[in-house]
């Protein structure tokens, strides 16, 4: 009925729309799986459970409230509205300092302490991360 | 003051060069048995004037005259020779300065060096590059202009953000922008061969050229920019997926699959829909990459200070430019390789078309785990981020049948083939895999997935190093570039495998010790510099062998602007690199140290300039 190239040629369109449609299953899975949501303090007191995935926190890291010890820093991530204890025992970037936007990423103990593995750096005194501007403009 | 008018009008006088070649690219288009001198010295006149425009900013620079607003921004007297120069490119105005010389240096290189192709051609490839040259004259002048006066003049700069104030990153831009603005006269000549339906095999010669010269300085100019990263942020990483590492990874992708799609159209004349669809990729990816970085859309660790009204001007630019080419795509370009379609599914063209479909595939998730973020945000404010884990999954398994193809697709002939040598392409996968395992016996850890891994990158090493020494019909440039692409991956795999970290806070005097390593926190220096304070801690470290090194990291505070940054202190040998940086956490006496152990750093880095080497020698062959 239909020749071999015929055949051959709706085998390879349909091979390319699987390969296609596979794929773009694939990407939106580990999409996401992989996404790091971002919240500020005040969000994360609205929470009504305490959700396993990693997630970023942003605001202000507060005034006098940095404490080192030999394996561990701690501060608090404060919006002006709510605040949130964290402790960090990674490398700290440059222009972490109290009274400076903040961004850490990481795992939520509770309402109240998140334990960071990472501390964004950036890299202009005066930037401040979009999401902490925004977190800081709602009050 | 008066560099600053020279530089103003230079740019003006620029742009209306580039308006009067529209009208003589018309007058001579219609009339085109050779190519106008007119033309010809017109395009040296553009190029010309934006040369003395961008000297006069860098004089600017150099003689610090701050009624310049761009001086006032971003330098200060105090700063060495070195970076008040490279200050120039350091930031948005000087950079797209820059952009605009690479645009006119290359239409006017192209106009020089292109012979035996149709006068036609050279016309309207002009046309379509000033199309591009006048949207950022416009662009400039209108958004960014890098004259603009302040008065009452300040006595004194705002300073270069320090941790630009470094050699890599000084000539890291004008590389980079090199292979990215080369792009455009690719897609310029593309646009205007698929109008005058000229795409063949000499054309393919021809811009082969360009392709290679594009892509060798994307590859190096990414390499600079992630050797800086390495050393200066302090991470110990070099590459960490952030949106403005991707972005210039995307054209990178895109211009590596058309290179191989132009080897294709070069020997067989077909795929020419392949190379036409790839260089206008190339050329938005790369236009994008600058409206992504420059608009602040990006949320990413290397944002600059930027402004929302230049992003939607080069967003509107964009679509123009897509809009256009698209039309010119469908309107001329008639699909006329339908017989030459018709080869073996084991051939050399089978597998280039497999390659390509990988790299569309790698560069798609690139794309997404880029855009996805800023997408959600609009749709629905919600704010995210794809991390590196997202890539790792969705690239890495699909590299093991990539290197695979890579080792054996370029021993495969054209149309039809047969694999030849059968015995030695498996005795190798063999050792491949035997050694592979040898090296990963003892570690516990995802032991499937690594062993194929280190597998398929030691497959790729073998046959390419056979490939050195024994070949019937030698292509030394393919063969040094997919060696060099083994080795960065071997390299990365061993980086990532084998590499150790400590992190803890240390009192001057304090040690830190563990099973390994000893880390004796001896003492504190300061240092005094012209335009720095330094703080110098010095450390003893031991490993368990015995050996002691010892490093002196630098905590510098720049006095203007004041910012403190951390100098990592790395000692580099042919198989690992000790890397220890340090902090001050703001008024603790406690130090922040980082000390890491990465095996093959240096292996990275040599393996791509072994990639890049192969497009160099590539290109001297084309020559000869």
């Amino acid at each position: 009925m239909y020749g071999r190239k015929v055949k051959l040629r709706f085998l390879l369109v349909l091979i390319i729309l699987i390969t296609l449609i596979l794929t773009t299953i694939l990407i939106l899975k580990s999409l996401e799986e992989n996404v790091i949501y971002f919240q500020s303090p005040s969000e994360i007191k609205l929470l009504t459970e305490i959700d396993e995935s990693k997630i970023r926190v942003g605001g202000m890291v507060k005034k006098n409230s940095i404490s080192i010890n030999s394996n561990e820093v701690s501060f608090v991530i404060t919006d002006f509205k709510n605040e949130i204890n964290v402790t960090y025992s990674g490398a700290v970037p440059n222009l972490f300092a109290e009274g400076k936007g903040v961004v850490a990423e990481g795992f939520l103990k509770d309402r109240n302490f998140f334990s960071a593995i990472k501390i964004l750096a950036k890299h202009d005194e005066n930037y401040m991360p979009p999401e902490v501007k925004e977190a800081l403009g709602e009050k | 003051m008066i560099y600053s008018l020279v530089g103003y009008y230079s740019l003006i006088l620029g742009l209306i060069i580039g308006l009067s070649l529209f009208y003589f690219s018309y007058k001579n288009f219609n009339n085109s048995n050779i190519l106008d001198s007119k033309i010809l010295s017109f395009t040296f006149l553009q190029l010309f004037f934006v040369v003395i425009s961008f000297l006069c900013l860098i004089l600017s620079f150099v003689v610090s005259d701050f009624s310049n607003e761009t001086v006032f921004n971003n330098s200060h007297t105090t700063k060495p020779l070195f970076y008040k120069i490279s200050g120039t490119w350091g930031n948005h105005e000087g950079s797209l300065l820059l952009w605009l010389l690479v645009l006119t240096l290359f239409i006017f290189l192209f106009l020089v060096r292109t012979k035996n192709q149709p006068v036609k051609y050279k016309i309207l490839t002009l046309v379509f590059q000033q199309i591009i040259i006048i949207g950022f004259f416009l662009f400039l002048i209108k958004t960014s202009n890098p004259f603009n006066y302040i008065f009452p003049t300040p006595t004194e700069g705002l300073g270069l953000n320090p941790i630009l104030q470094d050699p890599a990153l000084a000539i890291h831009p004008p590389i980079l922008y090199l292979g990215y603005v080369g792009s455009s006269i690719i897609f310029s000549s593309v646009l205007a061969a698929t109008t005058l339906k000229i795409i063949s095999t000499s054309w393919a010669v021809h811009i082969k050229k360009w392709i290679l010269i594009s892509w060798i300085f994307l590859t190096l100019g990414i390499l600079l920019g992630s050797i800086w990263a390495y050393y200066e942020l302090g991470w110990g990483g070099f590459w960490f997926w952030d949106p403005v590492e991707n972005v210039s990874l995307m054209p990178w992708l895109a211009l590596t699959t058309l290179l191989h799609c132009i080897l294709v159209l070069e020997k067989k004349s077909s795929l020419t829909s392949w190379v036409i669809i790839l260089s206008i990729t190339t050329f938005t990816l790369s236009m994008c990459g600058t409206f992504l970085v420059r608009s602040g859309i990006l949320n990413s660790v290397h944002t600059f200070a930027n402004d929302p009204e230049r992003g939607l001007f080069i967003l509107v630019f964009l679509f123009i430019l897509i809009f256009l080419s698209i039309l010119i795509f469908f309107f001329f370009h008639k699909d006329n390789d339908k017989q030459s379609f018709s080869f073996f599914w084991l051939s050399k063209e089978t597998s280039i078309l497999i390659n390509n479909w990988f790299m569309m595939y790698f560069l798609s998730v690139v794309l997404i785990g880029t855009v996805y973020p800023i997408f959600l945000d609009v749709i629905s404010s919600q704010k995210i981020s794809v991390g590196p884990p997202f890539y790792h999954k969705l690239i890495i398994p699909f590299l093991i049948p990539f290197l695979f193809m890579m080792a054996i697709g370029p021993k495969l002939k054209w149309i039809k083939s047969q694999l030849e040598d059968k015995i030695y392409l498996i005795s190798f996968l063999i050792i491949s895999i035997l050694l592979a395992f040898l090296v990963l016996k003892n570690f516990n850890q995802n032991i499937l997935i690594n062993t194929i891994l280190i597998s398929s990158a030691l497959y790729l090493f073998f046959i390419t190093l056979r490939d050195f020494f024994v070949k019937k019909y030698k292509n030394i440039s393919q063969n040094i570039a997919h060696f060099g692409f083994s080795l960065l991956i071997l390299s990365i795999l061993f980086n990532n495998l084998f590499a150790s970290e400590i992190i803890t806070n240390l009192k001057v005097g304090e040690t830190f010790e563990n099973s390994k390593t000893k880390i004796v926190f001896e003492s504190v220096d300061q240092k005094k510099e012209q335009n720095y304070n330094a703080i110098i801690a010095n450390f003893s470290i031991s490993n368990s062998n015995g050996e002691e090194d010892r490093f002196s990291p630098e905590l510098r505070i720049y006095n203007q602007p004041v910012i403190a940054t951390s100098e990592a202190d790395i000692k580099t040998t042919l198989m690992s690199d000790k890397f220890i940086v340090i902090n001050l956490v703001q008024n603790q006496d406690f130090f922040n140290v980082r000390y890491q152990v990465k095996p093959f750093m240096l292996w990275i880095w040599l393996s791509v300039i072994l990639i890049s080497f192969g497009g160099i020698v590539s290109l001297l062959q084309k020559r000869s």
